[in-house]
This record gives structure tokens, sequence and C-alpha cells, in this order.
């Protein structure tokens, strides 16, 4: 085959299995900020960026990370398919050195389907450290293409990659790695290649695609018919070699072709890996702890009554100084609008609906969301993640569901919306709901604020160190109450309209790495906590115009939003509430961010209370509107337990592109909170 | 003896596996083949699943699927 002049872009893609720095390593090339993460599944869709190196521009796609290309993964056929019919110039295998033999199942797999692969040993700090290494020359010499060794998350060793990659762009396409299988199922593949050769085009190995064509469980047929056209299976010649081919086949093809490649990956990685003596590793003892009988639950509960007390006490002191600057910058705002001899309605909107709503959002929220993300952030970098999964499958499995739902529901803390995508992790459909479907009773981070700050004015008011400690305590048992209704969901769910027995999966645990403090700090704060609050911010200004329109805006005596308040009030009493807070809950679909901001602009512009500056205050004035300790639990029962946002609601309808199921995701938990509110209220009557 | 039967620190080979659909491919993805060499390296809070080291990755298997695995050459 001749060598395709490279034009000025060029088509790389990078595969990898799951959590082996992938996506580390598409960042340091592209300069894009693809999440990363200790876990396995990350990336679910393929993600693109472009590379200058000193010859070429390229542009890398990021395919998920996936142990092989033999399975029916969604994620698995996407790699598949990019690899198999998009034919990009090189393909760049990234490996995990600690873990180098399964990685060569892959890399060989690859090798299968394209012809220039580079092999990437990543990791190799780690490795070094279990005292594992990799002989890199001899792994190229065995393989016959190139091998580069990174450290992902080290941008000066990404350069000899790309240099590898100009030199290999430059050479003539290399071949297509034989593999030898068993003399029938060579016999069969030469028989059906045959035709092959003369239909198929030249830029797909033939012997894989003969290969594929025999499986018993064949996957790939709306594939070939897309690409190698609609009638490719009615052709005569096909349909006689492959009746030809099967008749030598006799028992599982599968088996065979998976045994030779792990064999062959077993062999090379037997020669180029050296393991030192590690006599009593540092994973092993650090799980022995975490997921030990005695200490395993404790020290979940721990971790996250730490991270949240940390939060809340750290949260503090710049939320009162933010609120202050603020009221500060507020009255100098009026001084200037007094001052242009602005109209009394266009000072009252602009600066007392939208600003005082935005600086609300931002005083109250900003705090604990910059706080508590990158604490999350770090923990899900350190690896912890998986071990809660294993922890908790067992409680999972009794609700018929997958321990990879335990993964999501975390990922909900921080965002739900990212913990229905990162859903696609768990493969059995059923499951998969199950998971999408509940991830909404964790509090998200627009939930944690609100919640924190009820929290801090009701249930621990006064002294700052002890308050600070027995919120985070609060607090913990909150989210303990929404995990317990996350497993009371599921098993209803699985028991009526989600019928149907744990499937089998399995679950990586992957090594314990030391987070990249720095770097998860900027990347938390830049990436999540300001698109975050850009988002609240986007809904609170316009939020904070309508409610105060809402507010100022009369029919009758009444102004339209004691008319909508009065409306929902006599229902809104019956869950513990009144009708401003529902009236708020319902305002805040679209960020639940700014639930507070509105209840507290909705009672500022019914009575009389102005001036707003400090935590205080603001528990007087709910005092005064009649909240009780009693309207604060349910207020934060029913923050912890309604319906997803607008966000969340759009995600759920994106991946589980049913109109029913949306429905569902919305209508089920708006039942629980109600019913849930609503019994807290009944028992509290009778108490 | 079925992978199951493996307590926390003991090693043995495959024997069998007669694991059927996803989790044969599954099994495969992990390199778990006849004759592969596997540790029990953990057990959950409430021994189920266990952990198993193979191939130098550390993967979690519930007990129904480790039913489908037969062990031999079990060293204690």
């Amino acid at each position: 085959m001749t060598k395709e002049l490279p034009n000025d872009n060029i088509t790389v893609a990078l595969a990898g299995n799951p959590n082996v720095g992938k996506s580390t390593i598409f960042n340091a090339l592209t300069g894009m900020k693809q999440h990363t993460g200790n876990w396995a599944g990350k990336t679910v869709s393929n993600a693109k960026g472009k590379c200058q190196s000193e010859k070429f521009e390229y542009t890398f796609v990021d395919i998920p990370g996936t142990y092989s290309l033999l399975a029916h993964s969604p994620e698995e056929e996407v790699a598949r398919n990019f690899l198999c019919f998009k034919n990009p110039r090189a393909v760049v295998v990234v490996c995990d050195a600690t873990c180098l033999e399964r990685n060569l199942n892959l890399v060989l797999q690859t090798m299968e389907i394209c012809k220039n692969v580079i092999v990437c040993v990543n990791l190799l700090d780690q490795a070094k450290r279990k005292k594992i290494t990799v002989d890199l020359q001899k792994l190229s010499s065995l393989l016959g293409v190139a091998v580069v060794g990174t450290v992902g998350h080290k941008t000066k060793s990404i350069r000899p990659l790309l240099n590898v990659l100009d030199d290999t762009v430059l050479k003539e396409n290399g071949d297509y790695l034989k593999i030898n299988y068993p003399e029938n199922i060579e016999k069969a593949l030469d028989i059906l290649s045959v035709p092959l050769k003369k239909l198929a085009p030249d830029n797909i190995n033939h012997r894989w695609l003969a290969l594929k064509l025999l499986e018993p469980d064949f996957s790939l047929s709306q594939e070939i018919r897309t690409f190698l056209g609609e009638d490719f299976f009615e052709n005569d010649e096909i349909i006689n070699a492959k009746a030809q081919a099967k008749a030598l086949l006799q028992d599982d093809i599968e088996n065979a072709v998976a045994k030779a490649l792990i064999t062959k990956a077993e062999s090379i990685a037997k020669e180029v890996v050296t393991k030192g003596d590690n006599k009593k590793e540092l994973d092993r003892s650090l799980d022995s702890i975490f997921t030990s009988k005695t200490f395993g639950y404790p020290i979940m509960l721990l971790l996250l009554g730490l991270i949240f007390w940390i939060t809340i006490s750290a949260a503090n002191y710049p939320s009162e100084l933010l609120s202050d600057l603020f009221f500060y910058i507020q009255q100098k705002l009026t001084a200037l609008f007094n001052f242009l001899g602005a109209p009394d309605w266009l000072h009252q909107s602009l600066v007392l609906g939208v600003y005082r709503t935005l600086a609300w959002v931002v005083s109250v929220m900003l705090p604990p969301m910059a706080i508590f993300f990158p604490l999350f952030t770090l923990l899900e970098d350190s690896g912890y993640l998986p071990r809660i999964a294993f922890n908790l499958d067992k409680p999972f499995k009794k609700c018929n569901a997958c321990g990879k739902q335990a993964l999501t529901m975390c990922m909900g803390f921080g965002c739900n919306a990212v913990g229905v995508t990162g859903c696609r992790i768990i493969d059995s459909k059923r499951e998969r709901l199950l998971a999408i479907l509940t991830n909404n009773l964790v509090p998200c981070n627009g939930r944690f604020p609100t919640i924190i700050a009820i929290i801090t004015m009701f249930l621990c008011f006064g002294n700052r160190a002890i308050s600070s400690v027995f919120s985070a305590l609060i607090l913990t048992l909150v989210i303990l109450f929404g995990i317990i209704a996350t497993f009371a969901v599921t098993k209803l769910l699985s028991k009526t309209i989600l019928k149907g027995v744990p499937s089998s999966y399995t679950l990586e645990l992957p090594p314990y790495r030391k987070p990249q403090f720095a770097k998860v700090i900027v990347r938390s704060v830049f990436d999540r906590t300001l698109f975050v609050l850009g988002r609240s911010v986007a809904v609170a200004a316009p939020a904070g115009l309508l409610i105060w329109l809402l507010a100022n805006i009369s029919v009758g005596d009444i102004s339209v939003l004691q008319h909508c308040a009065n409306f929902l009030d006599p229902f809104a009493r019956l869950l513990g509430l009144d009708g401003v807070i529902l009236l708020a809950f319902i305002l805040g679909l679209p960020a639940n961010e700014i639930v507070i901001p509105i209840i507290i602009m909705a009672y500022m512009n019914t009575g009389s209370l102005t001036e707003l500056t400090s935590i205080t205050a603001m528990r007087e004035l709910l005092i005064a509107n009649g909240w009780t300790i009693n309207t604060a639990i349910s207020v934060i029962l029913f923050s912890l337990l309604h319906w997803p946002c607008a966000t969340t609601i759009l995600t759920i309808k994106k991946e589980t592109g049913s109109i029913k199921w949306t429905l569902v995701s919305v209508v089920l938990p708006t039942l629980l909170s109600i019913a849930v509110c609503m019994l807290f209220n009944l028992i509290l009557r009778f108490v | 003896m079925n992978l199951f039967d493996l307590k926390k620190g003991q090693k043995c080979r495959i024997d069998k596996i007669f694991s059927k659909g996803s989790i044969k491919r599954r099994l495969f993805d992990i390199g778990l083949i006849e004759d592969t060499r596997v540790e029990c390296v953990e057990e959950s809070p409430q021994h189920d699943p266990k952990a198993f080291l193979i191939r130098g990755a550390v993967i979690a298997l519930r007990q129904e699927d480790c039913k489908n695995i037969l062990i031999k050459d079990l060293e204690i």
C-alpha cells in the first residue's frame, strides 16, 4: 500500500484501558480539560482536540477507555467502530505500566485492526514506586511498533510521544498484526478472506473482518451495512465462504480467540516486565482498612462527615466577608442611582431585584461550593470511590441493582447531571435506569449550601466552633437519609416497574494514587465551581427580576407574588412549608442554588426588613415569617427529595432517550418529597 | 471448588469457566481464562463481593459470578 502524503490535519486516535491516564495525556496534548479521576469509565464519548507538533497539526480523538474490542458494551462499540471504520492515521494505545499484561491484550487487538499503532506506556512513576520495570525497547521489538514511556501529568514527558508520532506518520504504513490462532480457525479465515479481499475495501483488515463474521453473536452487522454496502450479506460468495468456513469450526471460536490473545499478551509481558521485591504493598494495607469488616463503613461516614465539617467551618468566614462586600456595593449602587436621578422602579428592580439576588447566590453558595468541590475531587482522584462501590455492592445487590451505582451516586454529590451521565458505566439497561432515576436523591452542590445554611440557622445556632462540628454531623445524617432513600427507591423500582435480577459485572479496584493537590484545586475551582456558579448566576439574574416584578406588580390589593404564594399556601402547609417556600422551589427549577435567595427576596418585599447583612439577620427574617425548627427540617427534607433541576432533567432525557422515563424521574421524587414531608408533619402533630 | 471458596490471602489457578454471555467476555477482558493464576486479596465488609488479583489488577466479583468459575491447585 502506498503512503498518503500527510496533509495539514492528521487524525490520531487515543485508545486504552479505562483509568490508565488516557484523559490526562489527552489534556496534556491538547491543552483541554477533560475531567479526570481515578476510576474506570470517565470518558464516555469521543472527545476531540488539536495539537501542534514540530512537523504537523494533529487532531486527537480520545475514544472511550475499554478493556478490549471483543465485547459489546456501548463504549466498546464506539471505540471499535472508530478504529475500524474512521481510519485514523495512527492510534496511540495508552497502557498502564503497573498492569501492562492486561493492557497488552487491547494493544494486540488494536494492532489487528489498525496499521500504525504506537504504544504509550504511562504511569511509569507509579510502576517505579511499585518496583515494576518495563523494558520499553524489548517491548517495541517484540510488538514491532514504536513504544514511548510517559508520566501522564508531566507535560514534559509528552514531547517524545509527539516526536515518535511525527516519525510514524512520515514512515510507510505498517502491517496488521497477525495472531496465530488454532489450525482450524486459520483455515476458516483463509477461506473467508478470499471473497473479502474482493468485496471489502483495502483499509480494513480482511483477516480480522473474517474472524468477526465467524463469531456466533456477531455485533457488527449494522456497521458493515453502513460502511460496506447494504447488500454485503446477500452476496453469494460471502454466504458460501462463510458456510464452508463455519463447517471447520467445532467448539467456541470466541474462547479460542480470547485465549490466543491473552496467551500472547502473557508471553510478551513475561519478557518485558520485571517485578522487584515488594512484599507488603501499600495498596493492600490501605484496602485492608478501607474495606475491613469493622472499619469499612465507619470510615466512609467519617470521611463524609469530615468533608462536610471542613466545608462548613471554612465557608463561614468568606461567606460573611462576601456578604459584607456585596452590601457595601449595594449601598454605593443605590447612591449612584440616586445621583443619576434614575426612576425609583429602575433602581428597585435592578438593585433590589437583580443585584441582591445575585449577591445572595454568590455569597451564600460560592464559598461552600468552592471548598466542597476540590475536597470531593481529591477523594475522587485518590481512588477511594471504587472502594465505596466495593463496600456497598452487597446492599445494592439486595436491591437488585449494580454496585457501580455507588459510584454514580457519589458523583451526584458533585452534580446530579454529571452523575446521570456517569450511569453509562453500568452495562445493564435496567440497572442503569435504576441509577439514573435515583441519582437525584443525593444532594448536589447546588443544594448543599441551601441545606447547610438552614442547618446553621435553625439547628445549630450559637457557638461557632461547636456548631460547625454539630452542623457537619446533622448534614451527614441528612445525606445518610438520602442514601437510605436511594436504596429504598431502588428496591421499590426493582420490585415494580423495573423488575429483574442483578446482572453480572466486574468492578476494578484501581491502585491508590497520590492526588495532585495544586492541579485538583485549580481544576475544580475553575472548571467546575465557576461553571456551576456561572450557570446559577445566569439563572439568578432573571429570577431576581421576575421575583421583584411578581412582588411589586399588584392585582387588586396584593402583589402577584402574594397571590401565587397564597394559592400554594394551603397545600404547602400540609408539607410543613409555606406558599413562598414552595413557590421558591418551583421557581428554583432551573438551578437549586436560587431557592434560598428567592425565599429571602419574597419575604423582604412583603415584610418590613430592608437590610440583610448576616446569617443572624437572615434567621430573624425567616423567624419573623413564621419559620420554626419544624419548617427548617421540612425544607431540608423537601430540598433533599424533590424534583431534579432542569439541567438534570434534560440530561436524563438525553441519556434515557425516553420521555416516559424522564417523566418518571420528575414525578417519582416529587411524590416522594410530598409523602415524606406530609408524614413528618403528621407525626409532629401527634407528638 | 469455585472461585468464591478462595479465602483472603489464598492463591489458585482457574480450572474451568462456565460463565456465559457478557460476563464471559468481561472475564476475557481482564485476562481470566483457564490456568490463570488468581489470588484473593480482599473481602467486602459483607463478605460479598470478593476482590481478586488477576494479572496485576485487582478485580471484584460477586458470588453469583464466581460460582461458574472452578478452581484448582489451591495454595494456602
